[in-house]
């Protein structure tokens, strides 16, 4: 199972981070700093994995992000590599061509993809299309919940005067 | 705006903070809007109670503490509306976790929700639960879970799925009123139901043998069929990567396959054509294939024998080993190490391409390759390993070379087939990597050489010929100089020649040169000094020629700042001058270490794990003591190769008596008695006996082993009398003898050595605080005078003030009382005050000594009073 996601920037700046296994504050704050010195310190070429802990980190760097999957031993590096790759598609289409400062002022968005993506630290979903599907869906019912509390704040507003 | 709003917009907010220059202005908006939305929180705003949610996340992401938000996120979750539970469920996804108290409150709500009516609440809920819950939550909330894995809409069956996983993990028990919905849920076409379906059985067959055996009956060939349809399926543009319909399904079920084909022959004889077809037939130039393949191998490896597959698996690692992608490479070492307990042969095959591995450029893969080559190795392979591993370590960053060495020792040690090439290996890996070599195994080394009796002569020169070459290895030069100390005759003389050397000519000042060359050079810890020093000791006997040399290197060391190599000069210094008649006794060769204590010490503290390499654990210190028939010379030498024994084991008398202890943790004699004046008294020490009688190192070794024995009779060191020269290392140590040395040397020198009947000194009182010890000895042609030194030892923590030592004695007696050393009495046995006196009998040879005896002293300025009666004295006196 994959024990938590994180996102990474070059800078080593915090954009996402998802637990699915129990980290205290403390101890996630602490997983953050000894993987970001880890990671970003490999170059290039080298493979996309590190062991950690006895645990092994699959990384994958897109632009200037670096997307991080925690998983066990035994679970299939490759697989996490397509998962993460999986994500970023998602995230592109949802986004249109996505960069970093899409993630950085839309953070929640990206928290509601990866979460019709992972549960419990399993993929949940290999349609891209499906994904992109429920979130919008949701999107726009959260649309029509704003429309109607605008609409009724204009009538208190306009009774007011 | 509205008119009520307060605050910022979230992408205000996170734009200020973003155009922040340093961090204290970063800090300083923080704290502005954590102000302001406690303010907010503390008022009960409803209409902006998610966006400072979501503001608060964004904080919580910078790593500032956000607890205060955490009943927000409640409050949002029961609100009734969509975008309120949306934002709540990710709050209390982000902000909690699932050992905080506040979760326990939100299982109501969860409860609410995944009975809601939209089905998207449902889904929110799922998730979160999924996440997060806790064994109590999924106790609660299992039977809601368990319905919803037949809910109408395949999103939320594929949720409450995942969410299923989670429970069983948190509460197993729960597993088998899973196992019947899971089994369902196999036979669904949705592949996101599918392949949560497949995982959750996955799951449930870790945590139950029951669920494993029902599914293995039940539904080995449905999900063979199953596979054998996606692998033949037309192209699917929906699940299409790099051609491969549904990767992750695939994956999904070869892994469940794994598992119920493992120890079951029928189960893996079910699957073994579909496995094979996937093997032959899944594409491997790209990460999608090659993911697919790698777990297809993996299962092949775990179901039940299966020769041609297995032969197929191999092959594909294989290719995997050769591949030019570095994830594929380390896959391929990661998966040939489960494979090395199934197939070990095939494994071999390809020892080549690892041992390539070892060299790579990248970190991860030469680990990999290391622990892969470490479980290669036998009896038959270990040579051309071995090579390839210390070729491989000249290459090699510092960094890595730590590791590698350890691991090269471990093997070298376990596999070695003779001792000659064990010492070749490690000598090899010394001049190579010396610094990244851990004590005990040089220790180890030194112990098998001085074993090989044969070999001395050959390891002595091919040491010397190494530390011409590389004296950058600190591990080496102290090696070598063990060797030239002892064997430094063997290498002037080409002792013991093997056919297989070349012949070298080495003076007795070219040993010497080296020996010099090893205390000069400035990255020298002071341990190889420390054995330096010893090593020209030893060859000022054997190299008579040198020995003015040899005493000039000692005392250039005799101004040295670190104590323990002032000392050494000293003393050493007085042993060449002084005492030439036991100098040879003194610095013989060092009898045959015990390697059955050694290895039996080392295999006490190191764990026997494989990967572990060596070990860290040092445990030599003890040793020394140990070995049943610890011969001086044994002492004295091994002394430096001890260099850092812990003093804290206090036990250990006797060694800190040799002052084997180089740690600056050592110096407390140093802060009971000036240095200076230490050395002074030392000398006086070494000097008084011109003419000891010369011991011979049996009666000498009987002495110490039975100060081993019984360490409270620390003043047997009087006994030592005529041996002081040959512990010169004693006063560094412990004080409290070293005063008792001095005392008894230092008065009456000459009287001790015409001693009449020496007797064993006697503890004459002994509380919970103190202890006064008599050394009892005779005037020659005076028999009915005896002459009695006390010692007393302070056994509490506090110090003694005042001290007054009383004495009565009957009539027949005649008492005369010394001025005693001290009127202070150090805390802990840190010293301790002597005073002497002369009792004389006038009823010699009838009535045996008696003495009443009363001890006075203050204790931060409070009186204490001890009293007793002293009658053990031995009879005769």
């Amino acid at each position: 199972m994959i024990h938590f996601v994180l996102l990474i920037s070059r800078q080593g700046k915090v954009r996402l981070t998802k637990w699915y296994s129990p980290y205290s504050q403390k101890e996630r704050t602490k997983v953050i700093r000894e993987l970001s010195g880890l990671i970003l310190t490999r170059g290039p070429k080298l493979c996309n994995f590190v062991e950690w802990r006895g645990l092994r980190v699959v990384y994958k760097r897109y632009a200037s992000l670096y997307f991080c999957m925690c998983i066990d031993e035994d679970d299939n590096e490759l697989e996490i590599l397509e998962i993460i790759h999986h994500y970023v598609e998602v995230l592109d289409r949802y986004f249109g061509s996505v960069c970093e400062l899409d993630l950085i002022y839309n953070f929640h968005k990206a928290y509601f993809i990866l979460d019709e993506l992972l549960i419990a630290g399993e993929l949940q979903e290999p349609s891209k299309r499906t994904v992109t599907r429920l979130v919008a869906a949701q999107d726009s019912l959260v649309e029509t919940a704003k429309e109607q509390t605008s609409s009724i704040t204009n009538i208190i507003a306009q009774a007011a005067k | 705006m509205n008119p009520f709003s307060s605050g910022t917009r979230l992408r205000d907010m996170i734009r200020a903070i973003r155009s922040c220059k340093t961090a204290a202005e970063e800090r300083a908006v923080v704290r502005k809007e954590c102000a302001a939305i406690r303010a907010a929180i503390s008022e009960n705003d409803q209409d902006y109670r998610h966006r400072n949610l979501a503001k608060l996340m964004f904080i919580h992401m910078l790593g500032y503490p956000t607890h205060f938000g955490q009943m927000e996120c409640l409050k949002l979750i029961a609100s009734s509306g969509f975008p309120e539970k949306r934002i709540g469920y990710l709050g209390l996804m982000l902000l909690l976790d699932e050992r905080q108290e506040v979760l326990m409150l939100v299982t109501n709500s969860l409860k609410q929700d995944l009975n809601h009516s939209n089905q998207y609440i449902i889904g929110l809920a799922l998730c979160a639960l999924g996440n997060i819950c806790s064994a109590e939550m999924a106790r609660d909330l299992a039977p809601e879970v368990e319905r919803l894995l037949q809910f109408r809409d395949p999103n939320i069956r594929k949720k409450a799925a995942l969410c299923s996983i989670r429970i069983i993990k948190k509460v197993p028990d729960l597993a088998e009123n899973f196992i019947n919905p899971a089994a369902s849920l196999l036979r669904e076409k949705h592949h996101g139901v599918l392949i949560t379906g497949v995982q959750l059985c996955t799951d449930l067959c870790k945590v139950s043998s029951e669920a494993l055996e029902y599914f293995r009956e039940k539904c080995t060939e449905g999900l063979v069929k199953t596979l054998k349809d996606m692998a033949n399926s037309p192209y699917a543009p929906e699940y299409d990567i790099a051609g491969i319909t549904d990767p992750f399904l695939h994956i999904r079920l070869l892994k469940l396959l794994r598992i119920l084909g493992q120890g079951d022959a029928d189960a893996s004889d079910c699957m073994n054509d579909i496995l094979a077809q996937v093997a032959t037939k899944i594409e491997s130039n790209k990460n999608a294939g090659n993911a697919i393949l790698y777990e297809c191998v993996g299962t092949i490896m775990s179901i039940e024998d299966n020769g041609g597959l297995r032969v197929l698996a191999i092959n594909i690692l294989g290719r995997f080993l050769s591949n030019r992608d570095n994830n594929i490479r380390y896959v391929a070492l990661n998966m040939l190490m489960k494979a090395i307990t199934v197939d070990a042969q095939a494994v071999q095959r390809h020892r080549a391409t690892i041992l390539e591995c070892v060299k790579d450029s990248d970190a991860s893969i030469r680990k990999k390759a290391l622990d892969l080559v470490y479980l290669l190795v036998n009896e038959s392979n270990v040579k051309p390993l071995t090579k390839e591993l210390i070729e491989s370590l000249e290459a090699s960053d510092q960094e890595f070379k730590g590791v590698l060495t350890a691991k090269i020792c471990s093997l070298v040690e376990k596999f070695s087939p003779e001792k000659i090439w064990y010492i070749d290996q490690m000598l090899k890996v010394l001049s190579e990597a010396g610094n990244f070599v851990k004590d005990e195994v040089w220790h180890a080394l030194i112990v098998v050489i001085s074993n090989a009796s044969d070999l001395h002569g050959y390891s002595v020169r091919a040491l010397y010929r190494a530390f011409q070459t590389s004296t950058e290895q600190e591990t080496l030069v102290r090696v070598a100089v063990w060797c030239i100390g002892e064997y430094g005759d063997m290498l002037v003389n080409n002792v013991g020649m093997l056919d297989i050397e070349e012949p070298i000519t080495v003076t007795e000042s070219d040993a010497v040169d080296a020996l010099e060359v090893s205390i000069k050079r400035l990255n020298s810890d002071l341990t190889t000094k420390a054995m330096a020093l010893i090593a020209l000791l030893k060859l000022s006997s054997r190299f008579p020629s040198c020995s003015e040399r040899i005493k000039d290197i000692i005392l250039q060391n005799k101004r040295s700042f670190v104590l323990e190599l002032q000392q050494r000069s000293i003393e050493f210094n007085c042993i060449l001058q002084k005492h030439q008649n036991i100098r040879s006794a003194l610095v013989e060769r060092m009898p045959v270490l015990d390697e059955a204590t050694f290895s039996g010490r080392r295999a006490g503290s190191l764990p026997t794990s494989v990967s572990t390499s060596t070990g860290t654990a040092r445990n030599l210190p003890n040793g020394i003591a140990k070995p049943a028939a610890a011969p001086v010379a044994d002492l004295l030498d091994l002394s430096s190769d001890d260099a850092p024994a812990p003093n804290s084991s206090g036990g250990d008398f006797l060694q800190d008596l040799l002052g084997v202890d180089l740690s600056p943790a050592s110096a407390p004699p140093g802060t009971s008695q000036p240095p200076k004046a230490g050395t002074d008294v030392l000398l006086d020490l070494l000097s008084i006996g011109t003419s000891p009688p010369a011991q011979s190192s049996s009666s000498a070794s009987n002495i110490l082993s039975s100060i081993q024995d019984d360490k409270t009779s620390l003043v047997n060191l009087n006994g030592l009398a005529s041996l002081t020269s040959l512990s010169p290392n004693a006063t560094s140590a412990s004080p409290a003898p070293m005063m008792d040395l001095l005392d008894g040397f230092g008065p009456s020198p000459q009287k001790k050595e015409e001693n009449g009947p020496a007797y064993p000194s006697l503890v004459a009182y002994e509380s919970s605080t103190l202890r006064m010890t008599f050394n009892i000895s005779k005037q020659p042609g005076n028999p009915q005078t005896t002459l009695i030194q006390a010692i007393f030892t302070n056994l509490s923590p506090n110090v003694y003030n005042d001290f007054l030592f009383q004495a009565a004695v009957p009539k027949f007696l005649q008492l005369h009382l010394d001025p005693a050393s001290s009127n202070t009495l150090p805390a802990s046995g840190n010293g301790s005050i002597i005073q002497s006196m002369k009792v004389t009998n006038s009823q010699h040879g009838k009535k045996s000594l008696v003495m009443r005896i009363r001890i006075a002293y203050k204790i931060n300025s409070k009186d204490v009073l001890e009293e007793g009666q002293v009658s053990n004295f031995p009879r005769d006196l």
